[in-house]
């Protein structure tokens, strides 16, 4: 009993360890994808990391007006992010947080993050923070409400708003195309796509005013802040893709009986679809253009529409409005 | 749930959103697109309807949308689009926000609707009327919120094409009353073109807020 609980307690925190490490990689494939496409070079893989390392041995400079919302938000910022990637199953969907792993937990969590990050970029009084975090707000009165019904379309299609149920359940499920999830899977992409700031809502490289909206917020923040915040957003892009593939391509993940030789498997199948997904936002990301800020509404209006319509052909299908 | 099932519904579903991409698009070139988009989805929709219900006809049905309204009308309209040089223009909508809305209070209407009146039927066959009908309705719709008299076409032919996948789930229509709906959506496309020039030669514009100067109530 009591080794069960270790080494419960062991691959909980060899995922959390593992998500954490494997973050900043996920975001140099994305970036040499996207430069390789472009017939460049790129950075190579492991810039990301050098990038962390960087910040975090710099000084790190703070306003003068800046307040102690400033300097905790990374910190908090980094810890709710990370909290809520080790809720997201990855590799298994037995392990020891998953009891906890509800779906609008995630969102509140990502929310309250969202919530600090607009905060902070308020703090010190520049007018760039103030409309960084305006948009930002723009877009999440968006995304949030599209993301709450993907997640009550799912939950009315396995029964549990658990995240570890809902990928038990499409495996176990022979497989099927429907309406209500394809619909859900589209408005998913766009909301991580969103929430991401990458193109075509947000460019993540780009420094230019009239456009940067995730840039804009944490222009301020500089050393090991700087790297908190980075390594937050780079989690955050691997929390979605977990997301997306444990909730529609949950194939080779460790079932909850399953022991360590089943953790191998899963944590295999994980990591390449993970890369395999980044390395296709990357494609994505040099065939689209940004958009305008104000079609931005427009754009994730639409995973807004999607999920209403997933969630009612899901009612209909189960015939709730009799 | 079936293959057979799953399949029709997800064509039927990808149906509904070329709809709201119908709504959603500005440009006229674009608009056409999503049009001939759906009536290539009706055609597979049709056609798989054939295949896994064993009724040979409804491939005639499927033929008739793909080359009438999947490339014939879509060229068409790109022609009369070229002709009268507003293929650049960018059309005033509702507001798009807006648009979708009333699309998504549609649709529920329509579900909420079918499952009161056709309660008596199968689950399948009660989904595939709900789409259809939503399908319609965003027709209504898009020919409301629309201006341009292109477009008025395009939300008038995609109405059509939800009352066509109407008729294959409830496995009604005959293949006469097909073969001439189908004829009388070509007629009145040629009515339409004629309409849309004359309109065009009269007031300089295909925005048909021009008419409202023909009836009378001029603001």
């Amino acid at each position: 009993m009591t080794r069960d609980l270790v080494v419960q307690f062991l691959a909980q925190g060899a995922q959390m360890t593992f998500v954490l490490l494997v973050a900043p990689l996920a975001v140099g494939v994305v970036r040499k994808v996207k430069a390789l496409l472009m017939r460049r070079q790129g950075p190579p893989l492991v810039q990301a990391y050098r990038d962390l390392a960087k910040l975090l041995r710099k000084e790190s400079v703070i306003a003068g007006s800046a307040s102690w919302l400033f300097r905790t938000a990374p910190y908090l910022i980094f810890a709710l992010t990370w909290v809520a990637a080790a809720l997201v199953p990855s590799f298994a969907s037995g392990l020891m947080f998953n009891w906890a792993a509800d779906v609008v937990a995630l969102v509140a969590l990502l929310g309250a993050a969202r919530a600090l990050l607009a905060l902070a970029g308020m703090d010190v009084g520049t007018s760039f923070g103030g409309i960084g975090s305006s948009r930002e707000m723009m877009i999440a009165t968006l995304a949030e409400p599209a993301m709450m019904l993907i997640v009550l379309t799912l939950a009315i299609a396995a029964g549990t708003t658990r995240l570890a149920g809902v990928a038990d359940y499409f495996i176990a499920e022979p497989f099927a195309v429907r309406v209500s999830l394809a619909l859900s899977l589209i408005s998913l992409i766009i909301v991580a796509l969103a929430e991401n700031a990458r193109i075509p809502v947000d460019n993540p490289v780009t420094h230019l005013e009239l456009t940067m909206v995730h840039e804009a917020m944490v222009l301020e923040y500089s050393g090991r802040h700087l790297a908190l915040i980075e390594a937050a957003s780079h989690l955050k892009l691997v929390l979605y893709i977990s997301l997306l593939v444990c909730l529609f391509a949950p194939f080779g993940m460790a079932p909850a009986t399953a022991g360590v030789g089943g953790w191998a498997i899963g944590l295999a199948a994980w990591t390449a679809k993970l890369l395999f997904c980044a390395a296709l936002l990357g494609v994505w990301e040099v065939s689209i253009a940004k958009m305008r800020v104000f079609r931005l509404p427009d754009f994730v209006g639409i995973a807004f529409v999607f999920g209403f319509l997933a969630i009612l052909l899901a009612f209909l299908t189960r015939g709730v409005f009799e | 749930m079936n293959q057979a099932y799953d399949v029709s519904h997800l064509l039927a579903g990808a149906m509904l959103v070329t709809s709201f991409a119908l709504l959603y698009q500005q440009r006229i070139g674009a608009v056409l697109n999503a049009f001939a988009v759906q009536s290539v989805t009706l055609a597979l929709a049709v056609a798989w309807a054939a295949w896994s219900d064993n009724r040979p006809d409804l491939f005639i049905t499927a033929f008739i949308a793909l080359v009438l309204k999947g490339i014939v009308i879509p060229v068409a309209l790109h022609r009369t689009v070229a002709r009268l040089g507003i293929h650049r223009e960018v059309e005033k909508v509702v507001g798009v926000g807006a648009a979708l809305l009333v699309g998504l209070a549609l649709t529920g209407l329509a579900q909420a609707l079918v499952v009161k009146v056709a309660s008596a039927t199968s689950g399948h066959a009660r989904e595939e009327l709900a789409l259809a009908l939503s399908i319609v309705l965003m027709g209504f719709l898009m020919m409301i919120v629309r201006r341009n008299a292109v477009t008025q076409v395009v939300g008038f032919m995609s109405m059509e094409n939800g009352l066509i996948l109407a008729a294959t789930g409830a496995r009604g229509m005959p293949l006469v009353v097909e073969v001439s709906v189908a004829f009388s959506v070509l007629i009145a496309l040629f009515v339409f073109a004629v309409f849309v020039f004359r309109i065009r030669e009269r007031f300089d514009t295909v925005d048909i807020e021009a008419l409202d100067r023909m009836r009378g109530d001029r603001r």
